[in-house]
């Protein structure tokens, strides 16, 4: 996490990374009670040991000049981090926004599991209720705002 | 001599306690929640996160409630908080066009891709006190319509498919740009530092600057091109798996200013560009920053340097609202030694003074 991100470079990633990022992504996005509810139908959260953090530090978020342009820095946000090894010796990352540690441990030890054969059917499961809940709610923001979408009409005057 | 003087720990233990009480109020009311804060008071949790320069609602309502509601106070708590946190590194560049859209207005254009999203605004409402807030009444959902798959096109590619606005374009090595919370600033800066700069600069500064532009002072005839409010990703590389992954989502605002510009001997007549880029829904803000950032590249485009708006280091070192609380308010503090030998000063000039004026002395003593 230390390099400065140049560009967004269109990376081509294996299937196997595109699966994990996806997988990554969703788990960032689940609620404490999504991933206990998981955890705990496959008997409780399991021994993990703590190879980094949990930890909440900064990442510096970067805008372009005119959305398209060249980069400069907007501010900073919450991240919190958390890199776990399971006793199977798999090894798992999680990191979110905010600074909820306990939350990063969740999502670090569900990676791990989604590495083990046995566990990895049940991570994919609450990965796509998590990216179902997500559809759900932005659907109904955007229909939301298009309520507010302006319809324009001529008027006609009559003196012509 | 200077005599070092002790003293005040327990006025300054009793009125910390007392600032709690105060800060509690009546006992008999329940106290505020944080997720109240952030759910009610938004906006404010918001101007706090983007002045602080720290994108965190719940550290920001925490910061408020503690600030008793100073926004000043509360952005600098937040900012001070910020300072004990590791960085763990920079994002990728956040991509406001495959933003989650939450409003979105042009001035310059009816008809255009996406539409015209009003969204949660304050205009076109009266501004009339409405009473029936006095009470806790419910409170109807908003309405729902298909959003069709229309994508919300940028105004700013709509004018430039007709290569009639400037170009942004990441420059040729796309490095890194300054930070000014790592370097010291040092003028003149580049547009890269200004706006991170304004980006958490005080509203009501940037405010009454971009007012000032409009009113003649450095004017760049401005047209509100394109307002945006949304969701953005927020990624980052992840080196121990060598790609980039989303870290979640953070809501900005974003203005396009189109301003007139008449073209030089390097560049056809074009529009060209103000931005501003802020955390949260603040739109006014954003259309500040936006005018600033345009009258702060008058030298860019061979313009005069005539008002205060495009005067870069006095816009940029006057913009941080922490910085200028911290120097005005500091005047609060014990000056008694400065100001012991200040009146010793005055004393003796004014008895030498008096001693080479005695005919002054003598018509005031007649007079009497």
């Amino acid at each position: 996490m230390q390099t400065a991100a140049k560009t967004n470079p269109e990376t081509h990633l294996s299937a196997q990374d595109a699966a994990r990022k996806l997988r990554i992504e969703r788990l960032a996005r689940a609620t404490v009670e999504e991933m206990e509810g998981v955890l705990e139908a496959i008997g409780g959260v399991p021994e993990a040991t703590n190879l980094r953090g949990p930890e909440t530090g900064l990442v510096m978020i970067r805008g372009r000049m005119g959305g398209t342009g060249s980069l400069f820095n907007l501010g900073e946000a919450t991240v919190t981090r958390a890199t776990v090894r399971l006793a199977t010796g798999a090894v798992g990352h999680g990191q979110r926004l905010g600074g909820d540690k306990g939350a990063a441990r969740l999502s670090a030890i569900l990676d791990a599991l989604a590495e083990t054969p046995a566990h990895r059917a049940t991570v994919e499961t609450l990965c796509a209720a998590v990216a179902a809940r997500i559809e759900t709610e932005d659907s109904r923001l955007a229909a939301e705002t298009a309520a507010t979408r302006v319809d324009f009409f001529t008027m006609v005057r009559g003196d012509d | 001599m200077y005599v070092a003087v002790k003293g005040g720990e327990a006025a300054i233990a009793n009125a910390h306690r007392l600032l709690a009480d105060r800060r509690r109020g009546d006992r008999s009311l329940p106290a505020l929640s944080i997720e109240q804060i952030v759910a009610q008071l938004a906006l404010g949790v918001d101007r706090i996160m983007a002045e602080a320069s720290l994108y965190d609602r719940t550290l920001a309502a925490l910061a408020m409630r503690q600030a008793r509601g100073d926004m000043i106070e509360a952005i600098f708590i937040l900012r001070a908080y910020r300072t004990t946190l590791p960085r763990f590194g920079y994002s990728n560049a956040i991509d406001t066009g495959a933003m989650l859209v939450e409003r979105r207005i042009s001035a310059t254009y009816k008809d255009l891709p996406g539409g015209q999203l009003l969204g949660p605004t304050f205009d076109y409402t009266h501004r009339l006190l409405d009473p029936s807030l006095l009470s806790d009444n419910e409170v109807d959902a908003g309405l729902q319509r298909d959003a069709g798959p229309e994508p919300v096109m940028r105004v700013s590619d709509i004018l430039a498919s007709e290569s009639l606005i400037e170009m942004e374009e990441p420059d040729e090595t796309d490095t890194a740009p300054g930070d000014i919370t790592r370097e010291p600033l040092e003028f003149p800066l580049g547009r890269d530092e200004r706006l991170q700069a304004l980006a958490r600069g005080d509203e009501g500064f940037l405010l009454a600057l971009g007012y000032s532009t409009q009113r003649g002072y450095a004017r760049t005839h401005p047209f509100a091109g394109e307002i945006r409010i949304g969701q953005v990703e927020v990624e980052i590389d992840i080196p121990e798996l060598g790609f980039a992954v989303s870290l979640g989502r953070v809501q900005v605002t974003e203005c396009q200013m189109v301003n007139q510009f008449k073209g030089s001997a390097k560049q056809p007549p074009q529009f060209t560009r103000g931005y501003g880029l802020v955390f949260g829904q603040s739109e006014r803000k954003a259309m500040a920053m936006s005018l600033v950032d345009r009258a702060l590249r008058a030298e860019e485009f061979g313009e005069d340097i005539v008002a205060p708006a495009q005067d870069e280091e006095f816009v940029i070192s006057h913009s941080d609202n922490v910085q200028a609380t911290g120097f005005v308010e500091h005047l609060k503090l014990p000056h008694y030694v400065d100001f012991q030998a200040e009146l010793d000063l005055v004393r003796r000039m004014r008895r030498e003074y008096d001693a080479a004026n005695p005919a002054i002395e003598e018509m005031k003593e007649a007079a009497e």
